[in-house]
């Protein structure tokens, strides 16, 4: 273990080779340039392979072909390049392809404010994508969860065999604090096993379990990977009958393992009637509000989501059930509240915004709170 | 096979025969077809893909790889439908980005053969981002793109190698748009085997497909073809027999082609069928190697954090 002053974004970079990432596709955008840069560094010196492509839509297309090659693959990019990665986002998902996609959100929409933090794709991340589809967010508060986070990210993307957002900002990306990096070799990895014989393997089965085995190419199961609707081999298929059976386990594979999946902290205090609920670099300023609530003597219970997607249902339905009102800190128009106001039946939700990337100050939340 | 086109061809008379009572037992092309696949294919009676299908299980077969080390990487459209037909890793991906998936996959298994398959559309239009720094890395992925100057599946909308005034469903009154001469443009932007055909010439297609997968680096093979539903209908070209007959006629040897005057050369209109560029160039994967070696050997230990 070594202690290092580093950025977020170094800090996934880091996370991403202890994790075991050895792909990196990318396409230099700010403010996530700096993974792109010390991947190609890095990766060479670890076995690993970098390459920069010709756009976004090539990055995304490039790690999933990396992946299917058999090498834990990620890119990293901001709101516009996000955007353009969508569609084969969507087909990672379809075709179940491990991946880690890092977005260090800006200011949009558009070309927006390139340096200026933003929480604005909290909703691109969940459904930017067309189709109806599961998908895993996960968003750090910190340098050393930037470092947790990738290492999460990594092992969730294997272990569901999909793709992972690691929905990170300006702020945390570019702040440096003091991390202890673990040694690598003691991070825990989940790797691909697939036990089946090449006779025997169906890419896409049913059952048992909600996820199948993924076999790389080249190891001797020649088996066909498609963004159309496919039945168990990976044939397309317009047959109801195995279109349903796949939706209902690709729908279950996440949904049945959100006690894994669900990364929160709870800071509740009992009699409270207020609580701040909160992510990314505005979980900073919540609890700096919260601090400053108790010090005035208000008792305030405090929610910080790691997982964003899919979203804690039941443990914010819990915390509404034990307050009168739930304050949603965001630096944008107010979208992770939706959910929030969606689990929190007649509690009052108070939103605080703001979307022109400059961070929610404490004083913002003080005034909704003593309000 | 006629004597004529195997003389053209300098084939021996023996080479691409397959007996018509031994199809399904013997061929060896059909043991490479997937079995439990459900067919026939897609493809309308009388397509030219299945000729290109076959010219490309005729190639692998000729180098003796193993089938297992062998991937297809599609994009899509009819002609990327093509993969899942035949027994190899095979990867059908999104519109335009078969190069782009495909440069991944080289990357993470530089020993194997990776070939993209691709229609005009596909690979021009969509895909034309991809398929020009694909070319540019000399990256060792064999490009295949089946022309046929339309966009099929769609159901007959004008591509980028449509000819100037022929008419699509989107250019009803005559395309103004210049095609894409295809092999020109890869072999200007890096590849270092470029060839073309047509499925009327598939002992040629068997050749230069073999040839580009066993170049190092990035290949091209144009497989010339025709979509008789879509194109032939709206131009009132005829059947799928009368259009591979005008392949036939309006097509030219490099070699013949070479023997034209300057005069004649400026104004040939036939397709040009040949190895039409070779250029020797490391391939990038390799270059990615030595690279590593190269950091390797400086003795730069692998840190966790670059911390100076």
């Amino acid at each position: 273990m070594t202690i290092k002053l580093m950025q977020g974004n170094e800090a996934i970079a880091m996370g991403s080779l202890a994790a075991g990432c050895r792909f990196y596709a990318g396409y230099p955008i700010t403010p996530s340039t700096e993974v792109a840069e010390i991947m190609s560094r890095e990766l060479p010196r670890v076995g690993g392979k970098f390459i920069q492509m010709e756009d976004e839509i090539a990055s995304m297309a490039a790690i999933i072909g990396g992946s299917v090659g058999g090498l834990k693959s990620m890119t990293a990019t901001s709101g516009p390049g996000f955007s353009l990665m969508q569609e084969n986002i969507g087909y990672a998902a379809m075709a179940e392809i491990p991946c880690v996609v890092v977005n260090v959100q800006r200011l949009g929409p558009s070309t927006g404010q390139p340096t200026a933090a933003s929480q604005g794709d909290v909703m691109q991340a969940r459904w930017g994508t067309h189709g109806d589809h599961q998908i895993i967010v996960l968003s750090p508060i910190s340098v050393a969860q930037s470092f947790e986070l990738a290492v999460k990210a990594f092992n969730f993307s294997e272990k569901y065999r999909t793709p992972v957002i690691l929905l990170t900002d300006e702020i945390i990306g570019h702040m440096r604090e003091p991390i202890e990096l673990p040694d690598f070799d003691t991070v825990e990895k989940v790797e691909r096993v697939v036990t089946d014989s090449p006779a025997d393997y169906k890419a896409f089965r049913n059952e048992p379990g909600d996820v199948p085995p993924m076999a790389s190419f080249g190891l001797g199961y020649r088996y066909h990977i498609t963004g159309l609707f496919h039945d168990e081999v990976g044939f397309p298929t317009q047959r109801l009958d195995e279109i349903d059976p796949w939706l209902e386990r690709v729908n279950r594979k996440i949904e049945n393992n959100t006690d894994d999946i669900l990364l929160y902290q709870k800071d509740y205090q009992p009699g409270a009637r207020t609580a701040i609920l909160s992510y990314g670099a505005t979980a900073r300023t919540a609890r700096h509000a919260m601090k400053q609530l108790r010090a005035k003597g208000q008792k305030v219970s405090l929610f910080t989501a790691q997982t964003l997607w899919p979203f804690p249902e039941k443990a914010v339905e819990e915390l509404a059930d034990s307050v009168e009102r739930i304050i949603v800190p965001e630096m944008n128009m107010g979208q992770l509240a939706l959910e929030v106001e969606r689990m929190a039946g007649r509690k009052k939700v108070v939103r605080v915004n703001r979307a022109n990337g400059e961070m929610v100050t404490p004083d913002m939340i003080l005034e909704a709170a003593e309000n | 096979m006629s004597e004529h086109i195997l003389s053209v061809h300098d084939l021996d008379v023996n080479e691409g025969q397959i007996p018509r009572e031994d199809w399904f037992e013997s061929s060896d092309t059909l043991q490479h077809l997937r079995k439990n696949k459900r067919f026939p294919t897609i493809w309308c009676s009388g397509c030219g893909i299945g000729v290109v299908m076959g010219s490309l299980i005729r190639a692998i077969e000729s180098l003796g790889l193993e089938n297992n080390n062998v991937a297809l990487v599609a994009g899509i459209g009819c002609t990327a439908r093509m993969p899942v037909y035949m027994d190899y890793n095979t990867l059908h991906t999104t519109h335009g980005r078969a190069l782009a998936f495909a440069t991944g996959l080289k990357i993470a298994r530089p020993d194997m053969k990776i070939i993209a398959i691709m229609g005009d559309g596909d690979a021009m239009a969509i895909g034309g981002n991809h398929f020009i720094h694909a070319a540019r890395r000399n990256i060792g992925i064999t490009a295949l793109v089946v022309n046929n100057s339309i966009y099929g599946m769609t159901g007959g909308q004008q591509s980028p190698t449509t000819p100037l005034d022929m008419r699509a469903t989107t250019a009803p009154y005559g395309n103004i748009e210049p095609p894409f001469p295809i092999c020109d443009l890869a072999s200007a932007a890096g590849a270092t085997y470029v060839a073309r055909s047509t499925v009327y010439h598939p002992l040629e297609l068997d050749k230069y497909l073999a040839q580009a997968i066993s170049n190092d680096g990035f290949s091209l093979v144009e497989a010339v073809s025709y979509c008789h539903t879509t194109y032939g209908r709206i131009n009132k070209l005829g059947s799928a027999a009368d259009m591979m007959r005008v392949l036939k006629e309006n097509s030219i040897s490099k070699s013949a082609y070479d023997k034209l005057s300057d005069e004649e050369r400026e104004f040939n209109t036939k397709t040009v069928r040949g190895v039409l560029h070779t250029k020797k160039r490391p391939e990038y994967t390799k270059v990615y190697g030595t690279l590593v070696d190269r950091v390797h050997e400086e003795a730069i230990k692998p840190r966790n954090y670059g911390g100076h």
